[in-house]
C-alpha cells in the first residue's frame, strides 16, 4: 500500500518526473519532492486556497489533488508567474496596495487571481469578492487585495476584448 | 494531516475500474475530482487501501442538451456546467444552483457524479436531483441500470450504492416553457454548505393555476426532500401572497431537522418557511 | 505613492513606502519553518489525549515503534527528573500549582493534551505510527464551564484546592463611596466567545542539537524569541548562551504564535535524545486543539451614574475561562480587562476583581488586544444600557465621560497582584477629537435617521464606540547598527516580525536617523543570534520600543561617525559637519558614512510607560429578522496613533483587525460539548471571515496627539483595530432592533443565535 510512482508532468514550462508515494499530494510534491516552497498549505482541507496552483489553466487546490493526478498536466506555481528580478502587474498591484502582510495567503492569491484574469480580465469587484471567498487571509481585511486586483485587469485585458473566456 | 497510505489505479475503462472496484469489495473507492473525498482522507475518516482514479474511463464526460432534457456526465465539472451558456435557456434551475457550490477552486474540480456518491444532506446538486425527478444512471457488476434521484439517498453521506456501483451520469427531464423556478440558500458564508436550500419550479396552466410543483430542501435532513406538502399547498391554486404563505407554512410544518453546531433544528425550519416563501416570491415575480 | 526624496530628515517615516518584505513573498520566495530541511532531519507527530479529563493507566507504543520508519516514541516515563513546566510570562503568587508539564504523566486535562511524541523518518510516518499509539485513559469527570468550575465541582488540581488559579483586583478612587451616592446604579452581565487567533501559518519548530558543542538551535521562533531561549535553556538545563531562536518568515501571530508551547520542549528534548534535527509542522486539525485558546470571558458588572449621564463608578466581577492550565499569558486576559475595561472613559472609582479560571479545555493565551476586546464590549454594552435607563442619546453619554486633555496623564486602575505594570497612565489625547471626527466622517447626522427603520425587510442600525489601545510594553528593546564592507547598513533589532512589515517600518527610521537612503538599509531581527538581549513584538510594542531602540542606535552610531571622520579627515570633531551620511569639514574634505565599514554601535530604549492610541468606530448594520443575518454595511474606524510611521501598514493593521473583529462578532466559535470534547476541528467548521463577507471598512489614521513617551511619538496600533469591534457592532444591532426588544448579552451573534433572540422577544 505504498506504492511508489512514477509520474511525468509539466511544472512551470519544464517537464519534471519524479517519483511519489500514492498518497502524496501535489502540494506536498511540489513542495518537498521538488522543492517548489511558494505553494503554502494553510489547512490540507481543501479550505484555505493557500495552495492554490494552476493546473491546465483552471485554478485547483493542490491539497486536494494527489500527486498522481497532475499525471500529463501542466501545472504552473506561484514561482512559475514572475521573473528573476521583476513583479508581474498583479504582484506589483498587490505590493502597492499593501494586499499582503504575513504573505502566508499570498502565493494562493496570486495564483487564483492570475488564473482569474487571464480568463475574465473584465471581472468586476463582486466577481472577484466571489473567486476569492475561497481565499482566506487572516491579515489584510481583503480590501486591498480587491483593489490590487482591479487595477491589475487592465494588464490581462489587452489579449481578450469580450471579457469572457 | 497526510494521507494514510493507499494505493492508485488509473482503468482506461469504465469495465476495468468495476473490475477493480469490484474486486476490493467496498475498500477500493472511487475518485473522480476529489473534492469531497480527499478531506475525507486527509482526517484519516476513511481508510481505502485503493483509490480508482476515473480520470481515463472515456465516456463519462460531457453535457448533452435535447428534448429529452439534460444529461449530465458524471465527470463533468461545475465549471463546465457554468461554461455551458446553453443552460441558462435549457434548464436555467441548474446553474443557478450550481452557482452556490464550494469555491472557484473546487469548481474546477468538482463533479457532478462525485456530489451524488459523497450524498452530503447540504450539497446543491443532491437537493437538485431528488427535488427535479433526475435519473441516476449506473454502471455496477450486473451492468447498466437506473434509477430515481429519491432512491439513491439513503443517509447522510450514504447511498444505495454497492461496492463495485458507478455512477455514469445523471438525467433531468425536459424543461418546460414558460416554467417558473428559483433557488433559494442560505449558508454562513460564500460557498459553506448550506444551512438550508430551498429549489422550486412550477407551471401554469391556462386559468393561471400551479401545475406541477416541486419544491425541495437540502439541509433539514439526513438527505434531500421534497417538500410534498408545501408542494400540495400550490397545486391547483393561483400563486398569490396566501397560497405562497400556505406553502411556507407547509414546508416548514413537514421538515425535522436536527441541532448541530452551527444551527438550531427550529432554526433550520423557519429557514424552510422563510427560503421556501422567497424563492416562490422570486419564482412568481 | 509619493516618491520620497532622500535629502532631508523625515524623509520616510511619515510615507507610504512599499514593504520591502514584499518582494519576497509575492514570488514564492518567503521562508517560512516548513520551507527548510536538513538532510538528516526526522519528523515528530504527537499523541494527544482524546478525552478532557482523565487519568493515565498506560501507554502502549509497541506496534508504533514496529512501523516502518519510526525512530522512537517519547513519553512522560522518559524524564528523568521532575516532567518540566510550560514557563509564565509574568510573575504571579497563585499560579504555580496550574502550570503545565511539557508532556502529561498521571492525568491529562484536556482534549489535545500531549501524550507521546512519535519520532519517524517522514512526516507521514511519524502520523502513520502516532494512530497506532494505545492510550488507556481513565475517564473523569470533565467541567466545561466557568461557573461549575468555580463551584470546584470537579478539581483538576486536587493539591491546588480550586479551580480559580488567579484573582487580580484593579482599584482606583473609593467605588463604594461613589455606589452610596449614585442616582442611579445600573448592572449588567454579558459573555465573550471562545476563539482562537488562526494565523494561516500554522505553528512549526526545528530542533537541531550539536552534540559536540552542546548547542541547540530551535527554527521558527517568533514574538518572543530571547524569553523562550531563556526559558529552554533553563528547562534543558543549559547556559543561555548554548541555545538559539532563529526566526525565519512567519505566517501571522496576532498573540497566539510564539508563546512558548510543550511541543516546543518536546522537539528540543527529542532532538538531543536522537541526535538529529527534529521538524514539526502542527497541522490545522491539531492547531485546533494545541494553540492556545482566547477571549472566553464574562462579566457581571455595575455602573454608578449621576442622573446627568457622568460616571461615578464602576465595580463588579470579570471572569476567564483560561482552559486547563495556566500557559505563559494564561491570566493576562483577566488582569487587562480589570485594569482597561473603562477604557477612554473617565471613571475615576472602580473596584473590578477578575479570576482566572481553569477548565477542561485548551489552555488560553492571548489573542490581538486580549482583555482589551473583552473590557471595551462590556464598557460599551454598558454605556447604551446606561444612556437607555437615563434616557439619555447613546452618543451623549459617551461625549460627557470621554477623557480630554486636561485629563492627561490619567491614571488607570491600579492591579493587585503587581506584575511589574500594576500603575499605567494614559499618556496623551483629547479622546473626544476621535469621537467627534468619527461623527464627522460617518456622515453620522444623515445616517441617523436610519436607526431603527425597517427598510426593505432589514432593520437599520448604528452605533459609535470609543477605546483605547495600550502599547509599547516595558521594559526595553535592543538595537544595533553596522556598517559592512560594501557600504551598507545594517539594522539589528530585538523586534520580531509575524507580518507587520518590521524589516520596512524599522528601515525607514533607521533612514531617518542615519539621514541615509532606505535602500541601503538591510533590517535583520527577531533571532538571538543578533544581539546578545532582545525582546519581541507582542502588546504593539515591535515598532515603538524596536524603533526606538533603533534611533539610539543610530544616533550613537552618528557619534561614532564623528569621531572616526574626525581622525580620518584630521580635524576636531566639533568642526565636522553631519548631514546625510557625509562627515563635512571645513576645507572642504568629507568622508561618508558608508565608508566606515565596521563601524558599529548598539542602541536600546528603556521605558516601561505605555502608549495609548485612542480612537472611535461607527458601524451602521441591517438586519434580517428572518433570517438573523447581519449585513455590516459600513464600519468605520477612527484612530490617532501618534505619530504615523507607514500609512500603508497602518491601514493594513487597523482594517485586517477590524475584519478580524467582525469574524468575533458574528462567527468565530470554539464550541465544546459537556464532556469537553472540542467540535470544532476544521476551517470549514471554524468561520473566519471571507472576502465575500466585510467589504466597506474605512479607517482614518491621525497623529494628533504624540505619546511624550519615546522618541518617536509613536503609539502602539497593531490591536487598536480589533478593540472597539464587538462594542460598537452588538450597539449597531441592538439600535436596530430595539423596537423589537432584543439586546443581545453574548457574543457571537450568528444568524441563528440572533433569530433565536428575535422570536424570544416576539414570544415575551
Amino acid at each position: 500500500m505504498t506504492a511508489i510512482m512514477q509520474l511525468s508532468f509539466d511544472v512551470n514550462g519544464a517537464p519534471v518526473v519524479v517519483e511519489v508515494q500514492a498518497r502524496t499530494t501535489l502540494a506536498d510534491c511540489l513542495r518537498h519532492t521538488l522543492g517548489l516552497t511558494g505553494t503554502h498549505l494553510g489547512c490540507e482541507h481543501g479550505i484555505c486556497g493557500a495552495c492554490t496552483v494552476i493546473v491546465d489553466d483552471a485554478a485547483v487546490r493542490s491539497c486536494l489533488m494527489l500527486a498522481v493526478q497532475a499525471e500529463g498536466t501542466r501545472v504552473v506555481t506561484v514561482e512559475g508567474l514572475s521573473g528573476d528580478d521583476s513583479l508581474t502587474p498583479l504582484q506589483a498591484a498587490f505590493r502597492k496596495h499593501h494586499a499582503l502582510q504575513c504573505g502566508f495567503c499570498t502565493p494562493g492569491m496570486i495564483t487564483t487571481l492570475h488564473a482569474l484574469l487571464t480568463d475574465e480580465p473584465f471581472a468586476d469587484a463582486d466577481r472577484i469578492r466571489d473567486v476569492l471567498s475561497g481565499n482566506i487571509c487572516r491579515c489584510t481585511g481583503y480590501i486591498p487585495i480587491i483593489e490590487a486586483a482591479l487595477e491589475a485587469r487592465i494588464a490581462y485585458q489587452g489579449k481578450r476584448e469580450d471579457g469572457r473566456r | 494531516m497526510k494521507l494514510a497510505p493507499l494505493d492508485y489505479k488509473r482503468p482506461a475503462s469504465l469495465q476495468e475500474a468495476i473490475a477493480i472496484l469490484a474486486a476490493h469489495d467496498g475498500a477500493a473507492l472511487p475518485l473522480a475530482g476529489g473534492q469531497s473525498l480527499i478531506p475525507i482522507l486527509a482526517f484519516r475518516l476513511a481508510a481505502p487501501t485503493m483509490l480508482v482514479d476515473l480520470r481515463g474511463v472515456p465516456g463519462l464526460d460531457g453535457i448533452a442538451i435535447g428534448p429529452g432534457g439534460v444529461r449530465l456526465g458524471a465527470m463533468v465539472r461545475w465549471r463546465d456546467i457554468e461554461d455551458e451558456k446553453r443552460l441558462a435557456a435549457a434548464w436555467p434551475l441548474l446553474p443557478a444552483v450550481i452557482s452556490h457550490i464550494a469555491h472557484y477552486q473546487i469548481r474546477n474540480r468538482g463533479t457532478v457524479g462525485g456530489s451524488l456518491a459523497h450524498a452530503d444532506p447540504a450539497a446543491e446538486l443532491p437537493g437538485l436531483a431528488v427535488t427535479c425527478d433526475a435519473t441516476i444512471e449506473i454502471v455496477g457488476r450486473d451492468g447498466p441500470r437506473e434509477i430515481p434521484a429519491s432512491a439513491l439517498f439513503v443517509g447522510a453521506l450514504s447511498t444505495s450504492l454497492a461496492a463495485g456501483d458507478l455512477i455514469v451520469g445523471m438525467r433531468l427531464p425536459p424543461w418546460r416553457d414558460g416554467r417558473r423556478w428559483a433557488f433559494e440558500e442560505f449558508a454562513l458564508r460564500r460557498g459553506d454548505f448550506a444551512i438550508v436550500g430551498v429549489a422550486a419550479y412550477y407551471d401554469l396552466d391556462d386559468a393561471g393555476r400551479v401545475v406541477d410543483a416541486h419544491i425541495g430542501a437540502i439541509g433539514v435532513s439526513e438527505y434531500p426532500i421534497r417538500l410534498t406538502a408545501a408542494e400540495q399547498a400550490l397545486n391547483g391554486s393561483p400563486i398569490d401572497d396566501a397560497t405562497i404563505a400556505a406553502a411556507a407554512r407547509a414546508a416548514c410544518a413537514m421538515v425535522e431537522p436536527q441541532d448541530d453546531i452551527h444551527a438550531s433544528a427550529a432554526y433550520r425550519r423557519a429557514l424552510v418557511g422563510t427560503l421556501t416563501e422567497r424563492a416562490l416570491a422570486r419564482a412568481s415575480a | 505613492m509619493k516618491a520620497p526624496s532622500p535629502m532631508s530628515p523625515n524623509t520616510y517615516v511619515g510615507q507610504p513606502i512599499e514593504r520591502v518584505e514584499d518582494l519576497r513573498f509575492l514570488r514564492g520566495r518567503g521562508q517560512y519553518i516548513d520551507d527548510i530541511k536538513r538532510d538528516d532531519q526526522v519528523c515528530a507527530a504527537f499523541v494527544r489525549s482524546a478525552v478532557a479529563h482523565g487519568r493515565v493507566r498506560s501507554i502502549d507504543a509497541t506496534a508504533a515503534l514496529a512501523m516502518p520508519g519510526v525512530r522512537a516514541v517519547i513519553t512522560a516515563a522518559d524524564f528523568d527528573g521532575p516532567i518540566p513546566t510550560i514557563p509564565f510570562r509574568r510573575p504571579n503568587p497563585s499560579i504555580g500549582p496550574y502550570a503545565q508539564p511539557v508532556i502529561a504523566s498521571d492525568k491529562v486535562r484536556y482534549v489535545g493534551e500531549p501524550v507521546a511524541v512519535v519520532i519517524a523518518d517522514t512526516a507521514e510516518r511519524a502520523e502513520d505510527a502516532a494512530q497506532e499509539v494505545v492510550l488507556d485513559i481513565e475517564e473523569l469527570p470533565a467541567i466545561v464551564g466557568m461557573a461549575p468550575a468555580e463551584a470546584n465541582e470537579v478539581l483538576l488540581f486536587e493539591a491546588a484546592g480550586g479551580n480559580v488559579a488567579s484573582v487580580f483586583v484593579g482599584t482606583l478612587g473609593d467605588a463604594a463611596a461613589a455606589f452610596a451616592a449614585a442616582d442611579r446604579v445600573v448592572r449588567g452581565a454579558f459573555r465573550t466567545q471562545r476563539q482562537t487567533a488562526m494565523p494561516m501559518e500554522t505553528r512549526g519548530l526545528l530542533a537541531e542539537w550539536n552534540a559536540t558543542t552542546s548547542h541547540l538551535t530551535m527554527f521558527g521562533a517568533a514574538k518572543l524569541p530571547f524569553f523562550n531561549r531563556r526559558a529552554m535553556a533553563a528547562m534543558m538545563n543549559l547556559p543561555e548562551a548554548q541555545v538559539d531562536y532563529i526566526e525565519l518568515d512567519v505566517g501571522g501571530g496576532f498573540g497566539a504564535r510564539g508563546e512558548f508551547y510543550p511541543e516546543d520542549f518536546l522537539l528540543a528534548f527529542a532532538a538531543r535524545r536522537l541526535g538529529c534535527p527534529v521538524k514539526w509542522i502542527e497541522d490545522r486539525r491539531e492547531h485546533f486543539l494545541a494553540t492556545g485558546h482566547a477571549r472566553e470571558s464574562a462579566c457581571d458588572i455595575e455602573f454608578a451614574l449621576r442622573s446627568d449621564g457622568i460616571i461615578l463608578g464602576a465595580r463588579g466581577t470579570l471572569f476567564s475561562n483560561i482552559g486547563a492550565y495556566v500557559r505563559p499569558n494564561g491570566i493576562t486576559p483577566a488582569r487587562n480587562m480589570v485594569q482597561f475595561l473603562s477604557g477612554p472613559y473617565r471613571i475615576p472609582n472602580i473596584h473590578f476583581e477578575g479570576r482566572g479560571i481553569v477548565t477542561n479545555k485548551t489552555p488560553a493565551g492571548t489573542y490581538r488586544g486580549p482583555g482589551r476586546y473583552e473590557g471595551c464590549f462590556y464598557c460599551e454594552q454598558m454605556l447604551d444600557l446606561s444612556a437607555d435607563k437615563l434616557g439619555l442619546d447613546r452618543l451623549e453619554i459617551r461625549r460627557r465621560n470621554l477623557l480630554t486633555d486636561a485629563d492627561m496623564p490619567y491614571r488607570l486602575a491600579t492591579i493587585s497582584p503587581s506584575d511589574g505594570a500594576a500603575e499605567t497612565f494614559c499618556d496623551s489625547g483629547d479622546y473626544r477629537s476621535t469621537f467627534e471626527r468619527c461623527i464627522i466622517e460617518s456622515g453620522w447626522a444623515e445616517k441617523a435617521q436610519l436607526q431603527g427603520r425597517l427598510i426593505d425587510g432589514r432593520y437599520h442600525g448604528l452605533a459609535i464606540g470609543n477605546f483605547i489601545e495600550g502599547g509599547a510594553s516595558g521594559p526595553q528593546e535592543n538595537a544595533r547598527i553596522d556598517v559592512e564592507a560594501d557600504g551598507m547598513v545594517s539594522v539589528y533589532a530585538g523586534s520580531s516580525a509575524i507580518g507587520q512589515g518590521t524589516e520596512t517600518v524599522l528601515g525607514q527610521i533607521a533612514a531617518d536617523a542615519l539621514e541615509i537612503p532606505f535602500e541601503r538599509i538591510t533590517v535583520l531581527h527577531g533571532s538571538t543570534t543578533y544581539l546578545s538581549e532582545g525582546w519581541g513584538s507582542y502588546g504593539s510594542r515591535g515598532t515603538v520600543m524596536g524603533g526606538s531602540a533603533v534611533i539610539d542606535a543610530a544616533q550613537g552610531l552618528i557619534a561614532k561617525f564623528r569621531g572616526a571622520a574626525a581622525i580620518a579627515l584630521d580635524v576636531a570633531e566639533k568642526e565636522l559637519h553631519i548631514a546625510n551620511g557625509v562627515a563635512s569639514a571645513p576645507n572642504g574634505r568629507s568622508v561618508k558614512l558608508a565608508q566606515m565599514a565596521g563601524l558599529s554601535c548598539d542602541g536600546s530604549f528603556k521605558n516601561s510607560k505605555a502608549t495609548y492610541t485612542f480612537g472611535a468606530a461607527m458601524a451602521h448594520v441591517a438586519v434580517d429578522p428572518k433570517t438573523g443575518h447581519v449585513a455590516v454595511i459600513d464600519y468605520l474606524a477612527v484612530d490617532d496613533v501618534g505619530r504615523i510611521i507607514n500609512p500603508l501598514t497602518l491601514h493594513g493593521q487597523v482594517t485586517g483587525a477590524a475584519v478580524q473583529g467582525l469574524g468575533s462578532v458574528f462567527s468565530e466559535e470554539l464550541v465544546y460539548d459537556e464532556s469537553g470534547q472540542i467540535l470544532v476541528g476544521s476551517l470549514a467548521d471554524y468561520l473566519v471571515p471571507l472576502a465575500t463577507d466585510y467589504p466597506t471598512i474605512r479607517c482614518v489614521s491621525l497623529e494628533n496627539y504624540p505619546s511624550p513617551n519615546n522618541p518617536l511619538g509613536a503609539k502602539g496600533a497593531g490591536e487598536g483595530g480589533i478593540i472597539p469591534v464587538g462594542g460598537v457592532v452588538l450597539s449597531a444591532v441592538t439600535a436596530a432592533l430595539q423596537s423589537l426588544g432584543v439586546r443581545p448579552r453574548e457574543l457571537p451573534i450568528s444568524p441563528p443565535k440572533l433569530w433565536a433572540l428575535i422570536q424570544q422577544a416576539a414570544q415575551a
